[in-house]
């Protein structure tokens, strides 16, 4: 009787199946890397922004307080955008005929907000709020990474549920003293351990913080 | 010394295996229903109407998937619904597969080998519609995904504390073992087709199954190790499968849920489904192919003692379930026992008793486990009996429970019913192309059986 298939066909037979299993492997792990990347998450991807605002520029080399614009932070869900005016109450005297303002002058003139270009955009099904975590002792830069440096904005971190449970399960890493919420260059003392946990004590940072309901709300 | 038992293996007089055969019948026989006889009419239409009831299938999913589980009768405080109804009759179908196979292969059950490859097949088809239900209940079932463990951006794992994350576990093993156990028992048979396949197609697809079996000494030695292998592995999953099902039900607290007999009564009536169905599929197979040698009344006649058998049990956790209402003493415990015997489903539980206990009463008398029409007509009612067991387990004790302000009805819609007889059809039009495409029965089973029988003649 005449052989089906040729003589080589065992060899091809087995380099497919266990080739297969690398392969399938091969997918997986590609599959887990693009997720994460920065492709996908948009980490470090400077957005243009209508006027070209440099944080850089306002808090390392002007000194201004993140609460100066965002003034709800400390009281709301919502950090706060600020309103025209807050630019204005400088740039009416400085800067005031500088055509890159131009946008931020027309604002005003007709009241209409400028279309600023969100960086951090949180998925609606999660419930996030401010307020409680510059209580519970979270700095601004924990999250928004180094602002200080960005002459153009850009998101910090991934935003993946797996973030934001890093410090939830762990806010001993993250903690920092209430004065310090706002400074940009902290770091943990030596002996981070003994005020990390004499801080989650003092400020109640509780057990709750990963159940499903504490972010779906 | 043991005294030189009948050729059959048991007492009885009817055979195994009809006496005349050589390995050349047997080979002709098997591999000409799916090398040389005729595409039929019969197959044909056949084929047809169950793949109209497969459109129906991919319709009602369709439909499903665009505008979500609301179709579906589902609501507070009934979520299962026919859903979960479905996915535990269909798991529990494939069972006999399952026990047929390895059980009985560990415990050399001669009666086991002219029915354990479609019964093996029949397991698979089960499984494949049983898995539909779960799936497409969850919502978005394009993110079933989630309940494997891996490491993903939410950075969660499943809650391994529930049991419908064993569930998954449990039928996936079961499938792929299923599978596996399937097609390994295939491959000498795979052969035999490649090797008598006159068209040149048929001798590469049946070849490249085959996996380059030659028949070798060596082949057969590996080929026994790893059957036997696959069928310690499966032997726990007739247990384990259906008693995590059952774990769905009697972990969660509901009243005439959560007992202990779940599992044992479970797997009873899993096996007490699975060989109703065996039944149902073997009786127009035998007939309509002329494999009334093969499958002889002897198989049939073990089928119905073993529906008999776990009819028994089965009956037993009923009464079991009544017992335990009345004698544990708890009220909302007693009220599901009332509610199933009194209330608004009541007509659907006295169905079932009769379907379950009452019908299979009948084999206790051999005239009737021997006649064909009454091996058919009762092993569809076992089977009608034992999807309603399901829907009342599901429904009577979601629709009351602790709470008499979220007590509701549950009725099936349209889209329920086309979904449920949409898997019908999906099973039986796989099952078609089973029988034209495959060897339905064990070909070098059966040769081996021949020569046991004959070996024993001889000595004797």
């Amino acid at each position: 009787m005449p052989q089906i298939f040729h003589r080589s066909f065992n060899t091809i037979s087995r380099l497919t199946i266990f080739g297969s299993l690398f392969v399938l492997a091969g997918i997986f792990w590609a599959g887990n890397v693009y997720v994460r990347s920065d492709y996908v998450t948009g980490v470090g991807e400077a957005r243009d922004q209508p006027v070209p605002f440099s944080h850089q520029h306002h808090v390392a080399g002007l000194g201004i307080d993140c609460r100066y614009c965002h003034t709800t932070v400390e009281s709301s869900a919502f950090a706060g955008i600020p309103p025209t005016r807050t630019c204005i109450n400088c740039h009416q005297q400085i800067w005031a005929k500088s055509p890159m303002l131009e946008v931020v002058r027309e604002s005003w003139r007709t009241d209409e907000s400028i279309p600023w270009r969100r960086v951090h955009n949180l998925a609606d099904f999660a419930y996030f709020d401010h307020s409680i975590h510059v209580k519970k002792g979270m700095g601004c830069a924990t999250c928004h990474g180094p602002v200080h440096q960005m002459p153009l904005t850009w998101q910090h971190a991934s935003l993946h549920m797996e973030w934001c449970l890093e410090c939830h399960r762990h806010p001993e890493r993250h903690i920092r003293p209430r004065d310090e919420i706002f400074n940009m260059e902290w770091v943990p003392p030596r002996d981070g351990g003994k005020l990390a946990a004499k801080l989650i004590d003092e400020y109640q940072v509780r057990s709750t913080k990963t159940d499903c309901s504490t972010c779906h709300r | 010394m043991q005294p030189p038992r009948p050729a059959n293996g048991s007492g009885t007089s009817t055979p195994v295996l009809a006496p005349g055969h050589t390995f050349g019948s047997i080979t002709d026989k098997i591999s000409s229903i799916v090398l040389a006889r005729k595409t039929t009419r019969g197959w044909m239409l056949g084929l047809a109407v169950s793949f109209a009831l497969v459109m129906v299938l991919f319709a009602s999913l369709g439909y499903l998937i665009v505008r979500g589980t609301g179709i579906w009768g589902i609501n507070a405080p009934v979520m299962w619904g026919f859903a979960i109804v479905n996915f535990v009759w269909w798991i529990g179908i494939g069972h006999a597969g399952t026990l047929i196979s390895a059980i009985l292969l560990l415990l050399k059950q001669p009666w086991r080998t002219s029915i354990n490859r479609f019964a093996e097949a029949m397991t698979l088809f089960a499984v494949a519609c049983a898995g539909i239900f779960p799936l497409m209940h969850m919502g978005r079932p394009w993110f079933f995904y989630w309940l494997t463990p891996y490491p993903n951006t939410m950075g969660l794992q499943p809650q391994f504390r529930s049991p419908l994350v064993w569930d998954v576990f449990a039928v996936t093993t079961y499938l792929l073992v299923s599978l596996m156990f399937w097609y390994v028992g295939l491959i000498p048979d795979m052969a035999t087709l490649r090797d008598r396949a006159k068209n040149r197609a048929a001798q590469i697809v049946f070849g490249f199954l085959a996996m380059g079996w030659r028949g070798s000494a060596k082949h057969w030695f590996r080929y026994e190790q790893a059957y036997l292998l696959l069928a310690g592995l499966a032997t726990p999953l007739v247990v384990s499968v259906h008693t995590v099902v059952s774990f769905d039900f009697a972990v969660a607290i509901l009243p005439g849920w959560h007992t202990t007999i779940f599992p044992p009564y479970f797997v009873a009536g899993a096996i007490f489904s699975g060989f109703a169905m065996v039944l149902t599929l073997s009786i127009p197979i035998r007939s309509i192919y002329g494999l009334q040698d093969f499958i002889t009344l002897r198989h049939l006649d073990n089928m119905a003692k073993i529906i008999l058998a776990t009819g028994m049990l089965v009956s037993y956790g009923y009464a079991m379930e009544g017992f335990m209402a009345w004698y544990g003493g708890n009220e909302f415990e007693q009220y599901v026992a009332l509610n199933r015997l009194f209330g608004p489903y009541a007509p659907v539980y006295w169905l079932l008793l009769a379907c379950n206990v009452i019908s299979p009463q009948i084999f206790w008398f051999k005239r009737f486990r021997q006649s064909i029409p009454v091996l058919f007509v009762v092993s569809l009612i076992v089977n009608v009996g034992m999807w309603l067991e399901r829907f009342i387990i599901v429904v009577t004790s979601l629709h009351r429970d602790y709470l008499p302000s979220s007590w509701d009805m549950y009725y099936p819609t349209f889209w329920d019913w086309a979904t449920y007889i949409g898997t019908i059809g999906l099973f039986v039009c796989l099952l078609f192309l089973f029988v034209r495409f495959l060897p339905m029965i064990s070909i070098f089973e059966m040769r081996a059986l021949q020569s046991e029988v004959q070996g024993k003649e001889q000595t004797t």
